[in-house]
């Protein structure tokens, strides 16, 4: 990328300042830059040592659990010098909006979590070893000794460590709903309050422990919980940040500003470099150049476009610079129409239920229930209202969700965990459950099942591709870049071409050994117009020579199809791109379903009419025009090399770009599905075991605590096994 | 029995350094980037930058 910032500082004054040291920058900036690729101790060392040997910076540093660099720096640095450094040194950098971003909050709530969990385990483990003195027998003054000093400890611990529940059951009551935190809550609270009761009365048993135990168990879960949703949406909120949050503006005096995108205005002119992406809706005043448009509409061959011609936010400048005029901007450019369907689409998902959440709904009115006719036929039929409650107690305490607030974080961790190293980032815990129930495969094809970029087919006779790639060797057009790469595949040496100059919608010219060659289109070339992709090549007055292309279809995708099939999968392959393209990748994949030339509404249009007939797709793609049925889709994944706008509304981001990643998400997601509904059997086996106990009666907080414990084990070392 | 009355104020005062302890680590960041501290011990420098603060 080429930075060009005339609003940067004079280098010297810089280096003054940095080694000046801190006094120098008065009020440092904290800027943020995603850093998706970095994994390791010499990327945190190059990333550091690149940002910090930037003039005007007085301290980086890189936070690799959540891939980002915070930088301190003065006032005047600009983001975009900075990512250049990094790209210097090898790492892909992103701007992070700073309006956008809210790790904090997230980091935040991980942390009070933490907090919570550490008093929580701190109280638990006193109080526990002050339980087993009473268990192992201790009488009179000493039993109450022992439970006067664990109230003293459990009482505040609870009424802090506690607290996430409680504002969640109290927040659901007020919205009349009956969640998992509500129970928990109840018995929480209820064994606390019993237990001192008992102890005031010199009662043999308290529930301390209990209360604690339940405490520490269940926001281990939340935790669990809290940091798989915050990877996620950190994940989520720096592909938003990817949407290039800068563009040339060129002022009254014709100088180009690198401005936010957010502060152009239609009329502003903008200057696009070759490799940018449109920042807003334009038309072309200077310059001609070729335009990819494969990421808006899915076509794959580039569009040769010159002044007056209209350009779309979101279309990537290959070959020449060009200058627009913005007639839409923000909200109005087809990049935003575009997110308003994807928005659209998530809406129209729905609430997906978790498995958790659905097995908590059935549950907690059914323990409320148990708990109660414990306590009325109790009081009833002894009369001891005492004894009642604290059967009441036991009961709640031992049906209280423990093993099942783990059941599905633990093993959503695990999965998520496993899928992250193999390649696949999953965005949201409920992701794995929604792949787990996918029955069709709909594909993208541009980008996704093949690579997006062309490959050379014609087998051209050597001296001629030579020639060829000795006049592409500059360009950055793709089919100049198939062609240099055909050669070095071949092991030809391009010939060596003089005057090269690259005439943007038309192709390339040059000189080869004296005589004047053009290789670009049919009627640049003189060459007689035909159908498919194809450029020419004319040198002197010889015949031209014609050049094939095709869209390489990815290595990886005839496995991953024929997976998806192994796994009761059926595929469907829908594209913008023309007919005849669309077929021969389908033929080649061994897909019997295809349709061609959709818009982006299109393809929305069909994923729903799939989910009204009840089916569950899977969606993957790329592009922009894919980004609506991404969201629409019961499940979507995107390979990392897609687009932004698809990233964001995809639920799993394959992350080496790779296809064969999904195979083992869907084969995990489906063990992870098991293993959960496994550890609801698990959970659901103590309870029967442990419920008629406490029913009548004969449940000791000895007997509480040993089950509560065993069931939360033995559940967490099931996720554990996820293979 | 008169012996709980040290062994309980004992036992929860080393109970209570290892929760200091925990808070301590909490607050000095120790739980905001496990993966990138697990890597850094494999550096040989101090990262630049950070020079003031060692």
């Amino acid at each position: 990328m080429t930075a060009i910032c005339p609003a940067c500082g004079p280098a010297d004054a810089s280096a003054f300042a940095r080694r000046g040291g801190a006094e120098a920058a008065p009020a440092p900036a904290v800027i943020r830059l995603a850093l998706p690729d970095i994994h390791c101790a010499a990327c945190i060392a190059s990333a550091e040592a690149a940002l910090a040997a930037e003039p005007g910076v007085a301290a980086a540093r890189v936070n690799l659990s959540r891939k980002l660099a915070e930088v301190k720096a003065a006032e005047w640095v600009e983001p975009d010098r900075l990512i250049a450094a990094l790209k210097k040194a090898g790492h892909a950098a992103l701007e992070l909006d700073e309006a956008a971003l809210g790790p904090e909050r997230d980091a935040a709530e991980t942390r009070e979590l933490l907090l919570s969990l550490g008093v929580a385990g701190f109280a638990m483990m006193n109080v526990m070893l002050l339980s087993v003195a009473v268990w192992s027998g201790a009488e009179a003054a000493t039993r109450e000794l022992l439970h006067w000093v664990s109230a003293l400890i459990a009482l505040p611990a609870v009424a802090f460590a506690a607290r996430p529940f409680f504002r969640s059951a109290w927040a659901g009551l007020r919205a009349g709903r009956l969640g998992m935190d509500m129970p928990i809550s109840v018995a929480i609270l209820l064994s606390s309050g019993v237990s001192l009761y008992e102890v005031a009365e010199g009662g043999r048993h308290a529930w301390f422990d209990a209360a604690l135990a339940l405490t520490f168990f269940l926001l281990l879960g939340r935790l669990l919980e809290a940091r798989a949703r915050a990877a996620a949406r950190s994940a989520a909120r720096s592909l938003a940040a990817l949407e290039s949050p800068r563009a040339l503006r060129i002022g009254a005096d014709g100088a180009a500003e690198s401005v936010r995108v957010a502060e152009l205005r239609v009329g502003d002119l903008v200057r696009i470099p070759p490799g940018m992406r449109a920042p807003v809706d334009g038309v072309v005043e200077t310059g001609a150049t070729d335009l990819d448009r494969s990421a808006l509409t899915g076509e794959t061959v580039p569009v040769p476009v010159g002044p007056g011609a209209e350009v779309a936010a979101g279309e990537t400048n290959l070959t020449g610079p060009i200058t627009l005029r913005a007639v839409a901007v923000g909200e109005d450019t087809t990049l935003r129409r575009m997110a308003e369907l994807v928005s659209a689409a998530e809406q129209g998902r729905g609430a997906f239920r978790s498995l958790a959440d659905r097995a908590g709904r059935a549950y907690a009115p059914l323990v409320h229930l148990l708990a109660l006719g414990a306590f009325a036929v109790w009081a009833h039929v002894s009369g001891d209202w005492r004894f009642a409650l604290n059967v009441a107690t036991a009961t709640l305490i031992i049906t209280c969700p423990c093993a099942l607030g783990l059941a599905a974080p633990a093993v959503a961790t695990a999965a998520a965990g496993k899928l992250f190293r193999r390649g696949a980032l999953l965005k949201g815990g409920d992701a794995l459950e929604r792949l787990a129930e996918a029955d069709v495969a709909v594909f993208d094809k541009t980008g996704t099942l093949t690579t997006g970029r062309p490959r050379l087919l014609s087998e051209p006779a050597p001296e001629a591709l030579a020639m060829a790639a000795g006049l592409a060797a500059g360009s950055a057009h793709p089919y100049a870049r198939a062609l240099v790469e055909a050669a070095a595949a071949r092991g030809i040496a391009p010939a060596s071409a003089t005057g090269v100059a690259e005439r943007p919608g038309a192709g390339i010219e040059g000189a080869l050994g004296g005589a004047a060659a053009r290789l670009g289109s049919p009627a640049w070339t003189g060459a007689p117009e035909g159908p498919g992709a194809a450029i020419w090549l004319r040198v002197g007055d010889e015949a031209p020579v014609r050049f094939d292309f095709a869209d390489e279809i990815r290595p990886e995708a005839a496995a991953l199809v024929a997976a998806l099939k192994a796994e009761g999968l059926r595929p469907i392959l829908l594209s913008g791109d023309a007919p005849e393209a669309v077929a021969a990748v389908a033929g080649a994949l061994g897909i019997e379903e295809f349709a061609a030339r959709l818009s982006p509404a299109d393809k929305l249009a069909r994923v729903a009419a799939l989910k009204a007939a009840g089916r569950k797709p899977l969606m993957v793609g790329d592009g922009l025009n894919d980004a609506a049925a991404l969201a629409g889709a019961h499940v979507s994944a995107a390979p990392a090399t897609g687009l932004d706008a698809a990233r964001t509304a995809a639920d799993i981001v394959l992350l080496r770009g790779d296809l064969s990643a999904l195979g083992d998400a869907l084969r995990t997601a489906r063990s992870a599905r098991r293993r959960i509904l496994q550890n609801f059997a698990i959970a659901g086996a103590y309870n029967l075991v442990a419920v008629p106990v406490a029913l009548v009666g004969l449940a000791t907080p000895f007997l509480a605590a040993l089950a509560m414990s065993s069931s939360s084990i033995t559940v967490s070392l099931n996720a554990l096994r996820l293979r | 029995m008169e012996i709980l009355l040290i062994l309980i104020p004992a036992s929860l005062a080393l109970g209570g350094i290892g929760l200091a302890a925990f808070l301590w680590a909490l607050r000095s960041g120790q739980f905001s980037d496990p993966d990138g501290d697990a890597a850094r011990i494999l550096l040989d420098q101090p990262p630049p930058g950070e020079d003031a603060k060692s």
